[in-house]
C-alpha cells in the first residue's frame, strides 16, 4: 500500500511542477502578479511530494519488500542497513528518484533565497525549472517507475547490490555528482530566464555566480570521489581510465570551469555576455547528456537503444528540447546583447578567455573520443570500435599544460590591462626558481633527471609559488583578511597545481610488479621489502575473503633506496579476494598504506601452484595530491561563495545593485 | 582600428586558432588509437590486421587455459561455431575470467594468428557484458540466465592489466 502511496507522490509531484511551470512562465510573461507569487508554495509542494516519494522508497528497501521489482534486484536481506539504503540509487529507476529530489532541493534553495531578484526574473528562474522536473518526473513516471511490484510471483529474496557498489565510497559518490550536475541547471534557468526576459545585463551574472560555484564544487568532489573509489575498489590501482561513464561527468566540470570563470568577467566587466550565456547553457546540456546516455546505456552500444526503446526514445526528445529550445531562445535574443568595454592582451579578460578556449576545446577533444565509437557503429550499421587512453593523453596533456602555464600569470593580471613592465620582473624571478627547483628537487629526490617529471614539477611550482608571493604582496599592502572571492581563487588554483603534481608524478614515477609469490618469499620494490606471509579464509557479513598477509618494511640497507618517503615503520597488508554469496560474484579487495607522499598498494591476483598466489604490488608517489587538490578546488569554490559581496546586499542594495543597466526591486532587497 | 572591433578580430583569431589546433590534434590522435574489435571468425579468416593494436574477443575454449612461468597464461577464444584463435598473456587475469566465459582481449596479432595480449577484459558481474560481446554470447549454444537490467553505471570494465 505504502509503495503505491510513493507512486501517487511522484504523480502529484508531477502535476505541481506542471502548475510551476506555468505559474513562474506564463505569470512572468503577462505580469501576473499573483501567478508569479504562486510560485513559492508549488516549489514547496513540489519538494515535499518528491521528498515523501523518495522516503517511501527508502523505507521498502529498508524493510526488505522484495514485491517491488526494483528492490528486489538491487537488495538482499544480508545487506548491512547503510547499504541497503545506498541501493536505492545503485541503478536507474532509484538514482533517477535521487535526481528528482535533487532538483526540487535546488529549486527550493532558489525559493528560499531569491527575495532579492526581481519578481519576474525570480518566477521566471523557477518556471524554468519547475519545466525541467515537468520532464524528468514524466520520464520516471512513465518509463522508469522504481515503484513497479512483482506480485503475485513475489521472490523471498533479493539478487543483491552489485559487490562493487557495497562500499562507503559509492554511498557518497552518487549525491555529490547529482548535486553538481543538478545543480548546473540553477545556472541554465539563469541564464534562459535572463534570455527570456531580455536584461542581459550583469546582474544575472551576479546572481548566477553562487550557485554555479557551489554546483561546480559538488561535481568536483563526486568526480574525486569516483576516481578515489575505482582506486581502490576496482582492485587495480588505476585511477582514471577515459571510460565512457567517467567522461560523461568530466565534460559538464570541464565546461563548468570555463563558466565559472567567464561569469567572473561578465559580472565584473560586462563583457563575454553572450558567451557566458552559451556557456551555461552547454553546461546543463551537458550535464545532461552525461546523466540520461549514461542512464540508458547508449553509450556501451547503439544497440542498448533497442534494449529500450521508450527510455531512449524519450532521452532523444527531452534532449532535443532543452537544447533546441535553449538555442532557439540565444538566437532570437542574442542580438540584444552588447558589451561595451574592452581590454587589451595582457589583462585578466584576455587570460579568461584563454582558459575559456582551452578547456573548450578539452571538453571537445573528450566528446569526440567518447561519441565516436558510438557514430562509427551507427555508420558502419554495426562495426565496433573503440578509441584508445593515449588518444585522451596525447591530446589532453598538452592542452592542460598550457592551462597551467597560463594559470601561473593569473594573479599578476589586472582588469582591462597590465603593464608588461611591472609583470616581467616577477614572471622571470618566478619561472626561473620553479625551473630551477623543477629540475633539482627531482635529481635529489630521484637521482635522475626526467623531462616529464620536471615538467610536472615545475608547472605545479609555478603556479604555487605565483600565488602565494601575491598572497604575500596583498597582506602587505592591505589589512586584514583578504575577500573570500580572492581566497577561494587562491585555494581553487593552488588546488589545480597539487591535482597536477599528483597526476603527473604518479604517472610517471609509479613502480608496478604483478607476480607469483609463495608464501614466505621476499621481494624489494622501490624501496620497500615484501613479505608474502601466506593466505587465510575469512567471513564477511555476506561474503566470504580469502584474506593475504603480506608484511612491508623499508628495504635492508645495501639496497639501492629509490623513492624517498620509505618510513622507518614496518606495517601489514591485508588484500583480500571476497565471493559474495547472494550473487556468487568475485571481487579484488586491495589493501593500501597511504602516505602523503607515496601509497603502497597489494592486491590478491589468483592462487597459482603449490600454495602461491598472483600478486600485484604498487608504490605510487604523490598519487593522494590528485584527490587532494581536487577537495581543495572544490573548498576554493565554496570559498568563494561566503565572499561578502554576496551576503552585504541589504545594506547597499540601493547603491550597488541599481547600477545602470540593472534591475533590481529595491523593495524586495531583503534577505540573501 | 576601432578598439572594440580590434579586441573581437584578436577574438576570433583565438577562437580559430584554438579550434584549429585542437581539431588537428584529435584527427592524428584519433587516426592512431582507433582499435577496431573483431570477432573470432574475422581474426581466423585474415580480416583482422597483423601487428596492429586491435581488439578481439569471444568465448573461452573449456579447457584451453594454459599456465606457464611468471603468470604467463595461453588459452583459445572460440565463437562456438568454429572458428577460434590462440590468445597469449602475462599478467594478473581479471577476477570473472573463467573457461567458457566471454572475455575481451586487447592486443596485437603475431604472424602465426596468436594474439598477444596486453589486456584481458571480463565481465564486471553476471549481469555486465563487454558491449562488443552482447551479441554474441546471445548466439552461444547455453542460453544466458535471464540478466536483470540495472547497475549499469558500473564503471570501466574490470581490467586485470590495466592501471
Amino acid at each position: 500500500m505504502i509503495v503505491e502511496l510513493g507512486l501517487l507522490c511522484t504523480i502529484v509531484g508531477l502535476l505541481l511542477a506542471c502548475l510551476l511551470a506555468v505559474a513562474g512562465l506564463a505569470g512572468a510573461g503577462l505580469q501576473q502578479p499573483r501567478l508569479m507569487n504562486a510560485c513559492g508554495s508549488l516549489v514547496v509542494g513540489q519538494f515535499v511530494f518528491c521528498a515523501l516519494a523518495f522516503g517511501v522508497l527508502v523505507h521498502a528497501f529498508a524493510t526488505d519488500d522484495f514485491s517491488v521489482a526494483y528492490v528486489a534486484r538491487n537488495s538482499n536481506t544480508l545487506l548491512p542497513w547503510y547499504f541497503k539504503v545506498s541501493a536505492v540509487w545503485g541503478a536507474h529507476e532509484g538514482s533517477f528518484l535521487l535526481w528528482i529530489l535533487v532538483t526540487t532541493v535546488w529549486t527550493l534553495a532558489v525559493a528560499l533565497t531569491g527575495a532579492h531578484l526581481s519578481l519576474s526574473y525570480r518566477a521566471r528562474v523557477l518556471g524554468v525549472m519547475g519545466l525541467l522536473n515537468v520532464g524528468f518526473l514524466s520520464f520516471l513516471i512513465f518509463t522508469s517507475n522504481p515503484f513497479e511490484r512483482l506480485l503475485p510471483l513475489t521472490p523471498t529474496q533479493g539478487s543483491d547490490l552489485n559487490p562493487l557498489l557495497q562500499d562507503i565510497g559509492l554511498i557518497i559518490h552518487p549525491p555529490m555528482l547529482y548535486i553538481g550536475y543538478v545543480g548546473f541547471s540553477v545556472a541554465f534557468a539563469f541564464a534562459v530566464a535572463a534570455l527570456l526576459s531580455g536584461r542581459l545585463d550583469t546582474a544575472w551574472a551576479r546572481w548566477s555566480r553562487p550557485w554555479t560555484n557551489t554546483a561546480w564544487a559538488f561535481l568536483t568532489v563526486g568526480i574525486a570521489l569516483g576516481s578515489w573509489w575505482a582506486y581502490y575498489e576496482l582492485g587495480w590501482g588505476g585511477w582514471w581510465f577515459w571510460d565512457p561513464v567517467e567522461n560523461a561527468s568530466f565534460m559538464p566540470w570541464l565546461m563548468g570551469t570555463a563558466l565559472v570563470h567567464s561569469l567572473a568577467v561578465t559580472e565584473k566587466r560586462g563583457t563575454f555576455k553572450s558567451w557566458t550565456v552559451l556557456l551555461a547553457l552547454s553546461t546543463f546540456t551537458l550535464s545532461l547528456l552525461g546523466a540520461f546516455i549514461v542512464r540508458s546505456g547508449v553509450l556501451t552500444s547503439v544497440h542498448a537503444f533497442a534494449v529500450d526503446p521508450e527510455r531512449g526514445l524519450f532521452i532523444l526528445a527531452f534532449l532535443a528540447l532543452v537544447v533546441g529550445g535553449s538555442l532557439i531562445l540565444y538566437a532570437l535574443r542574442a542580438s540584444v546583447i552588447t558589451s561595451a568595454a574592452t581590454y587589451a592582451w595582457l589583462s585578466r579578460e584576455a587570460f579568461v578567455l584563454l582558459n575559456n578556449v582551452l578547456l573548450v576545446c578539452a571538453v571537445g577533444l573528450v566528446l569526440v573520443g567518447t561519441l565516436f565509437p558510438l557514430a562509427y557503429e551507427a555508420v558502419t550499421g554495426g562495426d565496433k570500435i573503440s578509441v584508445g587512453v593515449p588518444y585522451f593523453n596525447f591530446g589532453f596533456v598538452p592542452l592542460m599544460g598550457l592551462l597551467a602555464v597560463a594559470l601561473g600569470f593569473a594573479p599578476m593580471l589586472r582588469w582591462k590591462r597590465t603593464s608588461f613592465s611591472l609583470l616581467a620582473n616577477r614572471v622571470l624571478w618566478i619561472g626561473a626558481i620553479s625551473v630551477g627547483l623543477g629540475v633539482l628537487l627531482p635529481l635529489m629526490w630521484l637521482g635522475a633527471v626526467d623531462v616529464r617529471v620536471v615538467l610536472t614539477v615545475a608547472l605545479g611550482l609555478w603556479i604555487i609559488l605565483s600565488h602565494l608571493v601575491d598572497l604575500a604582496r596583498r597582506l602587505r599592502n592591505t589589512r586584514g583578511v583578504p575577500p573570500g572571492g580572492y581566497l577561494g581563487m587562491l585555494v581553487a588554483h593552488m588546488g589545480f597545481a597539487v591535482t597536477l603534481i599528483g597526476v603527473g608524478m604518479a604517472s610517471q614515477l609509479t613502480v608496478e610488479r604483478d607476480l607469483p609469490m609463495q608464501p614466505g618469499e621476499k621481494l624489494v620494490v622501490s624501496g620497500y621489502q615484501f613479505q608474502f606471509v601466506g593466505v587465510t579464509e575469512e567471513r564477511g557479513p555476506n561474503y566470504i575473503a580469502q584474506r593475504g598477509r603480506v608484511l612491508v618494511q623499508p628495504a635492508p640497507t645495501g639496497e639501492v633506496v629509490q623513492g624517498a618517503g620509505a618510513s622507518d615503520d614496518a606495517f601489514t597488508l591485508l588484500p583480500e579476494k571476497r565471493r559474495y554469496m547472494a550473487g556468487g560474484n568475485i571481487m579484488t579487495e586491495a589493501s593500501i598504506d597511504a602516505g602523503l607522499l607515496r601509497d603502497v598498494f597489494v592486491s590478491l591476483g589468483e592462487p597459482l601452484d603449490g600454495g602461491a598466489w598472483a600478486l600485484r604490488i604498487q608504490v605510487k608517489p604523490f598519487v593522494r595530491w590528485l584527490w587532494l587538490g581536487a577537495l581543495l578546488m572544490a573548498a576554493g569554490g565554496v570559498l568563494a561563495v561566503t565572499d561578502a559581496r554576496y551576503r552585504r546586499r541589504r545594506v547597499v542594495a540601493v547603491a550597488e545593485d541599481t547600477a545602470p543597466g540593472e534591475t533590481l526591486v529595491v523593495g524586495r532587497s531583503g534577505q540573501a | 582600428m576601432h578598439p572594440k572591433r580590434k579586441s573581437r578580430l584578436f577574438l576570433v583569431l583565438f577562437l580559430l586558432a584554438g579550434v584549429g589546433i585542437t581539431v588537428g590534434l584529435v584527427l592524428l590522435a584519433l587516426n592512431e588509437n582507433l582499435n577496431l574489435f573483431y570477432p573470432p571468425d574475422k581474426v581466423v579468416n585474415g580480416e583482422a590486421p597483423v601487428d596492429r593494436l586491435i581488439r578481439a574477443g569471444g568465448m573461452v575454449k573449456d579447457g584451453s587455459v594454459v599456465r606457464g612461468q611468471n603468470l604467463e597464461v595461453e588459452f583459445v577464444v572460440t565463437d562456438h561455431a568454429g572458428s577460434e584463435f590462440r590468445v597469449l598473456y602475462a599478467g594478473i587475469l581479471p577476477d570473472l575470467f573463467r573457461e567458457g566465459q566471454g572475455i575481451l582481449v586487447q592486443g596485437k596479432l603475431d604472424a602465426s594468428r596468436t594474439l598477444v595480449a596486453q589486456e584481458v577484459l571480463a565481465k564486471h558481474d553476471e549481469n555486465y557484458m563487454p558491449p562488443e560481446l552482447a551479441e554474441m554470447e546471445t548466439q552461444a549454444p547455453k542460453p544466458a540466465a535471464p540478466s536483470l537490467p540495472g547497475l549499469d553505471e558500473a564503471a570501466p570494465l574490470n581490467s586485470g592489466g590495466g592501471a
